[in-house]
């Protein structure tokens, strides 16, 4: 977020008056001292919502958030009473910015069917931060983004990036920030038609990547027919050796175990389980393993033989099981815009008063649709939740961020208010009243 | 047919694409009624030259229930109204009184409602469970029959799997407790729906719901011209989805004059043609039309359309840009069927707004909310609260009450059995929730089930969760593991 805003009045805040939130005078520049008072506070690392809090920061970044916390002199204090002020939420699997209308081939960078690459395709370049869905879900509380390649020709699908949701010119937060591979029914399918040649690609990918560490000059990998290229062997390279997380989506509880035997043979691997919907079935041995689950949430059908066991309880019970459970959209519809995990999350703290099922208290339905996501990046020290030191990523909601009936009044990317207009709002505004007016429709804008 | 984005899936149409199946459309048996002496006019011999229009009867029954009264409850009677504190009685399948205070008869069973809210259950005009079941693996996939663009001759409920896990997840997160279930999307005409009680049968038959008229599935837009165009024929594009639907309605005017000749007058029977016997029973008005239709500018196209050729469109489905011609489906007594907030999945749902059902109730259009999804249909009523709040966000203002009627009086209206479910009202099937909460927060589920009377689900009784056959003795049995 260092670039100027774009299409939004940014004005310098007046020190010490209090302001409304979402108000063009709580839009601020970098740099400035900010408290947000009066509001409930939830801070996004499991704990409960702390009503009267106060949120302060600084220079982009959350001094502290809590309660009895002092507004330093000189802050520009926000007057957040009734509201809630929340972390922002982060998406934790999403194809935001990577394009404009999903079924428009034209406009989706998400996958590269005919590509020579895999491991080595990194898609930070290609996000656009003015893509229309970028607006959409900063107005429904979303502040940062995991954004994922999909998978075409190979298990792997390439590096993702961590993205802010700002209106501006700067949307990566890391690039290159995690390896993503299917190694279920759709890595079976990648691979050629099988679960074992997912793995034979796979460990073959790995020994290569080995080969071009003992010596590069000896690698070939641009060879038209070579099974790995260069690239995709230096990428794998960081993956063998820990500096780069390996994402891997399986369903299966079996899948889920090969998964984690892999670190038998690759004992750097950092793994992240992505879906997941059997994971109830080995929870305990996915807490043993110290590997965190980016879920699906609500999917509680046999969508596939390899969820047969899908249930809603899921993140419920792996979370019991001492496994870190992050939501997000992966395997679900995303047509409701990946905004659509508080639902989610909100759900599984309805589930937890329905006989024999398992769901979230609040407090843990809410970090993990914030730090959840974050830490399953490793990235909770920077984004994710309210603890001091994180990035200012603030949303204030005019009621409990979990519930339906509310809705973001304001929002803070790295401590700057952003525009609460989108396209969307101006569609709605446009056809309030249907039928025209004195001059057509395309006038009235 | 769906056709959103989706994370890690790939869409369903093109796996039914990729099955190619072949079919013999539009079948031409001959079916020759035979005790129709010819001339003769009389009721007798008119009702003898007719062909079946019912020849895959209901076989639902419904199941045993005992007087229930529900006490100290709020209820939506699903027509606008709002009773706090209130009573409501059921006995023999039917709602019997619902007021303030009721009468209950000695030894019905009483429900204490403190903190709970009673509403009609819930009916979903466009689902495609037991067309495109779960699991969703290319053997199950019996939604499109993407052979022909016109395929009117197909008929939903001969691909509906009743052992679709899908149907108890509806019944049980859901308070679904009717549901159409359609053809998909890749035809222009894709065939009938048939509308089902939301009750676990060995046959399709057995979950029919009794007497209700059969629809037919028409869609605009992408998906026929996608197909289509793919297979280098008509429709490629929109004016030849147009040109295709024009061409097979006055085929079916010819096909309706025939037929209606001869079953007055008798004489020579004409060649039966499965297909126009749909689109005739359309013209006759029997038939109801669900045209899935995504932008304002195709509506407008259609609404002229079924004017050309003497027809009612009774509801646009998914419908994303109904909210910019409210007045145009008003006027035309033309409701949309919506989802609350799907939007840039593809490009003729880029304008999605979630304020599109607020806008048409605001400009008092016909409108209800659907879903379209096996995973959708279990929150329904999440998806009205989200609508609510878009539309109070607008500064429109919407009772809950009136937003219930979204979900039961207006689908029952669309799909012609508003008389019989759909609402609170004495002598109605009693299909009615118990939700453990305020129904449109997203920490409420259904704590009760009842659908003509008999309590279909109940959160507190293990037993009385449904287990469909494909699930049993599976890890996932019913959800309830």
């Amino acid at each position: 977020m260092k670039a100027l805003l774009l299409g939004f009045a940014a004005l310098v805040a007046t020190p010490v008056t209090a302001q409304t939130p979402g108000s063009p005078q709580s839009s601020t520049l970098r740099g400035g001292t900010f408290a947000i008072t009066g509001g409930t506070v939830a801070i996004g690392d499991g704990s409960a919502p702390i009503q009267n809090g106060t949120v302060v920061f600084r220079d982009g970044r959350i001094v502290a958030a809590g309660q009895g916390i002092a507004v330093p002199a000189g802050a520009t204090v926000i007057d957040a009473a009734g509201k809630w002020v929340a972390a922002g939420m982060v998406a934790g699997f999403s194809d935001l910015g990577l394009l404009d209308v999903n079924g428009v081939e034209e406009s989706n960078d998400s996958a590269a069917r005919t590509s020579p690459f895999a491991a080595a395709i990194d898609i930070a370049p290609a996000i656009n931060p003015q893509a229309v869905m970028i607006d959409n879900e900063r107005l429904g509380g979303i502040t940062r983004a995991i954004v994922t390649p999909s998978s075409a020709g190979s298990i792997f699908a390439g590096q993702g990036a961590v993205i802010d949701l700002g209106a501006d010119a700067d949307p990566i937060t890391r690039a290159r920030a995690f390896q993503f591979v299917e190694l279920g029914e759709n890595g079976a399918s990648d691979a050629g038609g099988s679960r074992p040649a997912a793995y034979a690609m796979l460990r073959d990918a790995f020994a290569q990547a080995q080969d071009y560490r003992r010596n590069p000059a000896g690698f070939g990998g641009r060879e038209k027919d070579s099974l790995l290229k260069r690239g995709d062997a230096i990428a794998l390279g960081d993956v063998l050796d820990g500096k780069t997380r390996l994402l891997v989506h399986v369903e299966r509880a079996s899948d889920i175990r090969s998964v984690l035997a892999l670190k038998q043979d690759f004992p750097k691997l950092d793994l992240v389980l992505v879906g997941a919907a059997e994971g109830w079935m080995v929870a305990r041995d996915i807490a043993a393993a110290r590997v965190p689950v980016i879920a699906g949430a609500l999917a509680d059908l046999p969508a596939k033989f390899e969820s047969l066991a899908a249930t809603e309880s899921n993140v419920g019970r792996m979370e019991a099981a001492g496994v870190t459970v992050a939501l997000s959209t992966v395997g679900a519809n995303t047509a409701p815009g990946d905004h659509v995990v508080r639902q989610y999350a909100g759900n599984l703290v309805g589930i937890a008063k329905v006989p024999g099922s398992s769901g979230l208290d609040w407090g843990h339905a809410f970090a993990a649709i914030t730090s959840g996501p974050a830490q399953a990046i490793g990235m909770d020290g920077d984004i994710g939740s309210l603890r001091a030191g994180r990035r200012a990523d603030v949303v204030i909601w005019d009621g409990d961020p979990l519930e339906l009936s509310s809705a973001p009044v304001a929002v803070y990317i790295d401590g700057r208010a952003h525009p609460m207009t989108s396209r969307q709002t101006q569609l709605r505004d446009r056809y309030m009243t249907p039928s025209e007016g004195a001059l057509p429709k395309a006038y009235e804008h | 047919m769906t056709d959103r984005r989706t994370r890690l899936k790939g869409i369903r149409l093109s796996t039914a694409l990729a099955m190619g199946l072949a079919l013999a459309a539009c079948g031409a048996a001959n079916d020759r009624p035979e005790s129709a002496s010819s001339k003769d006019t009389s009721a007798t011999a008119v009702a003898a030259r007719r062909y079946a229009r019912d020849p895959y009867p209901s076989t639902y029954h419904a199941y045993p229930g005992v007087p229930t009264v529900v006490r100290n409850v709020t209820i939506f009677d699903g027509e606008g109204a709002r009773i706090d504190n209130g009573e409501a009685l059921f006995a023999d399948g039917k709602i019997v009184a619902v007021g303030q205070r009721v009468d209950a008869p000695a030894g019905a069973t009483v429900i204490d409602g403190t903190g709970r809210y009673l509403t009609p259950g819930i009916i979903d005009i466009h689902s495609h469970l037991g067309d495109y079941p779960s699991p969703a693996v290319r053997a199950n996939s019996d939604g499109n029959e993407a052979t022909s663009p016109v395929t009117a001759d197909v008929w939903a409920e001969h691909s509906v799997w009743p052992q679709d896990p899908g149907f108890g997840r509806a019944l049980a997160n859901g308070g679904v407790t009717t549901l159409q279930i359609l053809p998909g999307s890749a035809n222009l005409f894709g065939g009938r729906s048939v509308v089902l009680k939301n009750v676990y049968a060995r046959t399709t038959q057995g979950m029919k719901f009794p007497g209700a008229p059969y629809g037919l599935k028409m869609a605009c837009g992408e998906n026929p011209k996608r197909v289509y165009g793919a297979k280098g024929r008509e429709p490629s594009t929109r004016m030849g989805n147009i040109a295709v639907d024009r061409q097979t309605w006055a085929k079916a005017r010819a096909y309706d004059r025939k037929w209606t000749k001869y079953e007055k007058e008798g004489g020579d029977p004409p060649d039966r043609d499965i297909g126009m016997d749909t689109l005739r029973g359309v013209l006759d008005g029997e038939i109801l039309v669900h045209n899935h239709c995504y932008r304002a500018d195709e509506m407008a196209n259609v609404i002229d359309m079924a004017k050309e050729f003497g027809y009612h469109v009774t509801a646009f489905h998914h419908a994303v840009e109904a909210y910019k011609i409210a007045d145009l489906l008003k006027a035309n007594g033309v409701c949309a069927a919506v989802w609350a907030d799907w939007y840039g999945f593809k490009m003729e749902s880029f304008d999605g707004i979630g304020a599109n059902l607020a806008l048409l109730q605001n400009a008092g259009t016909c409108a209800m909310i659907h879903s379209d999804d096996e995973n959708g249909i279990q929150r329904l009523n999440q998806e009205v609260a989200k609508v609510l709040s878009s539309a109070r966000h607008a500064g429109i203002d919407i009772s809950d009450a009136t937003a219930w009627e979204w979900l039961s009086y207006n689908p029952a209206k669309a799909l012609g059995i508003a008389d019989r479910t759909g609402s609170l009202k004495p002598g109605k099937m009693a299909d009615v929730v118990l939700w453990n909460g305020y129904p449109f927060s997203v920490y409420t589920r259904p704590e009760k089930v009842w659908i003509d009377g008999a309590l279909l689900y109940d959160a507190n009784n293990p037993k009385l969760r449904p287990v469909s056959d494909f699930e049993l003795g599976l890890p996932g049995a019913g959800d309830v593991k």
